[in-house]
């Protein structure tokens, strides 16, 4: 069944996405595509029905809707990886912006403790 | 200080290029002991508040440590990395000792290991707990433990007997290598990758972690250790 092939391929490519992949702009230009081709064939099935049905016989299923249900469940996948990995990045810029705030501050800190220091010596 | 005899460990200890960083999130009832401990070895004592709830972080100032503060919640991780930040930019900084907030090690070890990095010219000294059988973590705890030895073996290339204790002597020349982005309790495993790629001489040294209710009942649970593996994992 090429169905089967093409699924398991699909969930095999999103799991060493989210192993391996660190977001890059590349990324995001082809999550763009990507999403532009889902809009047009969504376009076209909806104004040609029987594609879906010719598509789904092509790969081994027999009926169009359920082609549409696996590539959905695809789809939705990848979506929560691509994400989850949003959410990552998203939280180390908060953790970096968070430790300059704080480190900035404890130089400040000492900048003033050491020219009090410094001042109750003079005098 | 001059009545104490030279060569004394607590006198060499007090040297002010030690540099003792704790990360500290909700430890009101014993952070202060913890200080207060520390200060008999320790000059400097930095305290980096994860966005404690209930005052941490002006009982650890008034117990005498230097207190930085994250504005928000951000992990153990988060808050390691800024404490050593901060200490390893410090002109009389040449050891760094980490710390767990939860009174689970013993000053002595601490002494004890930067003395010995000091003797042998290592760079880095682990902690490990299970090279005597003093520390006694239970079953289950043990199994857990020993499952992040293997997988911080298995990922970092070293073989060590412990990982995921928090005691550790990094000099500062090793500090610098260090570049932790695991926020949570993966940085245990990722602190061990990234001081074994700075080349840097390493050693292991036996300590004691104190069980007690109070750090039993915050330890890692075995579920954590999934959050652990995953954090790992996934990139």
């Amino acid at each position: 069944m090429w169905f089967q092939i093409i699924l398991i391929a699909a969930m095999v490519a999103i799991a060493a996405y989210l192993i391996r992949a660190t977001p890059t702009p590349k990324h995001l230009a082809v999550r763009r595509l990507l999403v532009l081709v889902a809009l047009i064939a969504a376009v076209v099935v909806v104004i040609w029905p029987g594609v879906l049905t010719w598509l789904a016989h092509l790969v081994g299923i027999g009926r169009g809707s359920d082609l549409l249900f696996y590539a959905a469940i695809v789809a939705f996948l990848f979506y929560v990886v691509v994400d989850y990995k949003r959410s990552v990045q998203a939280s180390r810029a908060t953790t970096r912006l968070a430790r300059e705030l704080t480190l900035t501050e404890a130089r400040l800190q000492d900048t003033l403790a050491a020219s009090r220091d410094d001042r109750s010596v003079e005098s | 200080m001059s009545d104490v005899p030279a060569g004394d460990p607590i006198a060499r200890a007090t040297d002010p290029e030690n540099w003792v960083v704790i990360p500290l999130y909700n430890e009101a009832s014993v952070i202060a002991e913890v200080v207060a401990g520390l200060r008999k070895s320790f000059v400097h004592i930095v305290c980096v508040d994860d966005g404690s709830t209930d005052g941490s972080a002006a009982i650890a100032e008034a117990a005498g440590a230097r207190v930085l503060r994250h504005p928000l919640n951000l992990g153990q991780g988060a808050a390691l990395q800024t404490g050593i930040a901060y200490a390893r930019e410090q002109p009389d900084c040449r050891y760094i000792v980490t710390f767990d907030a939860d009174g689970q090690h013993r000053v002595v070890d601490a002494v004890a290991m930067v003395e010995l990095a000091r003797s042998e010219n290592a760079a880095i000294v682990f902690g490990s707990r299970f090279l005597d059988d003093r520390t006694k973590p239970g079953a289950l705890k043990r199994l857990v433990l020993k499952t992040a030895v293997v997988v911080t073996n298995w990922t970092t290339g070293l073989r060590l007997t412990d990982a995921h204790n928090g005691l550790r002597v990094i000099r500062v020349d090793a500090a610098h290598g260090i570049h932790l982005q695991q926020d949570r309790m993966a940085h245990a495993t990722e602190i061990v990758l990234q001081l074994r790629r700075t080349g840097l001489p390493w050693r292991e040294f036996p300590v004691e972690v104190l069980y007690t209710d109070y750090s039993r009942a915050k330890g890692q649970s075995l579920l954590n250790s999934i959050n652990i593996l995953v954090d790992l994992i996934v990139n």
